[in-house]
């Protein structure tokens, strides 16, 4: 199984959605490259012939009555919102200068 | 004057329904003990007195009516912080949900609300349960009431500290990998996992979906299935609940008091067992086992090859689903903003990013880099792909296990509490610490963790760990409730009797507990 660098560790943080600094890539990279060596060994344990699992407990087609039911209203879904403007969530620009 | 924090659940249900308390005088004698302790014990991220009392006085209205709710109407409960609570802050113990206060109640919360139980408060836990020291919490780690140098075990290690230490009879925990289970065996406490799809997981804030369960953190066998039958059964808010009546728990906690388990078949899972185990919990383990048989079970070995698997399966898994779980704390809709420094007209993904380095913990990053890894194309055969195949074995190593034997027993944890700081910058000797615990998981069966007595190295509790079949809830009770009856008579009371005192932080009078 390929290693993990800290260019790939930024290269995920930059997926996932985190800024890391350079300390925190220095700390974390190691810890994760440590990690992925010990979970390395799941790796042909199990043959192309065994299914996979995604939930213990299957259950399909689950549905609930189709019946109106009380829901939150606009003050309450707003009421942990970090900023709020005409009952809607204000949010920061969402399109760079270039777009 | 009694000493209400002592006692029991189901003691503090019969004494108020024979009138001999009120719901008020429980639940402040609770209050006041964590006021006298938790300034040392940090088990609460949140206290509610106002609240609690208020339901109290409604409790005691309710008794005069000569209508309670439930059997434990007026027995106050702890809420573990990833629980949602309308009115209560519920911070997972993370910094990106600060001051978060939910516009909803979790189908086990209103539960409890409805059969009457007030709420104390929110206890501490490792940041979005990933942990087992509840050292990875944000707002600083619990200590274990048997030694304040110690872990109580982790996520819920603040439910299990605050009952182990008096401050309440009752909890509610959430166990993904061993988060109820592994706090129970390190405080001396009753913790039991559910059959996954046992009990609702709506409003349960997810680490990861395909693995959380929600159950009850207690200091008797008999309290944890008087609370599993309030939480638990069908609720349609969650697609995973199953649509079938819970199995009698409390008769089966009260047959196994009487003691005898004849004809009842117990499995010692030879992979659970022997290297990385500590020979003081491996001493109890193994005089357990020993108890059992001569109170009439009949104890076979069973092999579990793919257990090995499990850990690596298990660190795939969670972080995968945790890692999609934790895209939704975006600085959006609730939480955390932080603006990044040094931009001007930041654009929303710059909040996002710069937020998510101050709002999550180290761990919590870990994982997520760790999960979007798993994820990507490319390695997703490898490592996802895989471990989900081995989720099928490990599945099918329990269904060979239980044609042989009716419940699987092992040691809960491989060690008793370790001290503060010893491995939070070790994640491997800290995932280690869940070995025996997350099979259950994986494989969505029912566990608990029962008081084994204290590891000869260090005077400080083991766990004993029993698992059922799916579906087979009562079987962990029935035996729990057995093993732990005759450990009582052997120690002539409850482990936590040989607990040292907490000191008290202010009030003298609540603390020595006098009239036990």
């Amino acid at each position: 199984m390929p290693e993990i660098t800290r260019d790939e560790v930024a290269h995920l943080a930059d997926l996932a959605r985190i800024d890391l600094d350079d300390a925190e890539l220095d700390r974390l990279a190691p810890q994760l490259a440590v990690i992925l060596e010990s979970v390395a060994s799941i790796s042909g344990v199990a043959g192309d012939d065994i299914p996979p699992t995604s939930h213990a407990i299957p259950l399909t087609n689950v549905f609930r009555e189709d019946v109106n039911t009380p829901c939150l209203t606009a003050e309450q879904a707003l009421s942990g919102a970090p900023a709020q403007e005409q009952q809607r969530f204000s949010v920061p620009r969402i399109l760079g200068d270039e777009q | 004057m009694t000493d209400w924090t002592r006692k029991t659940a189901a003691e503090l249900a019969d004494a108020l329904a024979a009138g001999e308390t009120t719901s008020v005088e429980l639940t402040q004698a609770c209050l006041d003990r964590i006021a006298a302790v938790d300034g040392a014990v940090h088990a609460f991220l949140h206290v509610d007195a106002e609240g609690a009392l208020t339901q109290a006085r409604e409790s005691d209205a309710r008794r005069a009516a000569g209508s309670p709710a439930s059997p434990l109407d007026g027995v106050p409960i702890a809420v573990k912080d990833v629980l949602a609570t309308s009115g209560l802050p519920t911070t997972c113990g993370s910094r990106i949900l600060e001051g978060w206060i939910p516009p909803y109640d979790a189908t086990v919360v209103a539960r409890l609300k409805a059969a009457g139980l007030p709420i104390l408060g929110k206890t501490n836990m490792d940041e979005f349960a990933m942990g087992s020291s509840t050292e990875h919490s944000a707002y600083g780690a619990t200590h274990n009431p048997w030694d304040l140098d110690r872990i109580p075990g982790g996520s819920g290690g603040g439910s299990a500290a605050a009952v182990a230490a008096f401050e309440a009879p009752l909890a509610l925990g959430t166990d993904t990998g061993g988060s109820i289970r592994q706090p129970g065996a390190l405080t001396g406490t009753v913790g039991v996992k559910p059959t996954y799809g046992g009990v609702s997981r709506y409003g349960l804030v997810a680490l990861a979906n395909s693995l959380d369960q929600v159950g009850p953190v207690t200091r008797t066998v008999l309290d944890s299935a008087l609370l599993h039958e309030i939480i638990g059964g069908h609720d349609p808010m969650d697609s995973t609940s199953i649509d079938q009546p819970l199995p009698s728990l409390v008769a089966a906690a009260r047959r196994g008091a009487s003691g005898d388990l004849t004809g009842v078949r117990i499995g010692v899972v030879k992979e659970l067992g022997g290297e990385g185990y500590r020979a003081g919990v491996l001493a109890r383990f193994h005089e357990s086992v020993d108890l059992l048989v001569a109170a009439g079970a009949e104890v076979v070995e069973v092999s579990c090859p793919n257990f090995v698997h499990a850990l690596a399966a298990y660190y795939l898994i969670l972080p995968a689903e945790a890692s999609s779980n934790l895209a939704k704390f975006d600085a959006m809709r609730y939480g955390l903003r932080v603006l990044p420094e040094g931009i001007d007209n930041p654009s929303a993904e710059d909040v996002m990013r710069a937020t998510r380095d101050a709002g999550f913990g180290d761990e919590v990053k870990r994982r997520i880099i760790l999960g979007t890894y798993a994820l990507s194309s490319g390695y997703y055969d490898a490592y996802y792909g895989q471990a989900q195949k081995v989720r099928t074995l490990i599945s099918r190593d329990f269904e060979a296990a239980f044609e042989k034997a009716d419940v699987l027993v092992s040691p809960t944890a491989p060690t008793t509490a370790f001290r503060l700081g010893e491995k939070v910058d070790d994640p491997i000797a800290m995932y280690l610490n869940d070995l025996a615990t997350i099979p259950a998981n994986l494989a969505g069966v029912p566990g608990i963790s029962v008081p084994s007595g204290l590891a000869d190295e260090d005077g400080l509790p083991a766990g004993f760990q029993i698992l059922a079949p799916a579906l087979a809830d009562d079987r962990v009770y029935r035996v729990g409730a057995a093993l732990e009856a005759i450990l009582r008579e052997k120690w002539g009371g409850h482990l936590l009797d040989q607990a040292p005192e907490l000191a008290s932080d202010d009030l003298v009078e609540t603390t020595t507990g006098a009239s036990r």
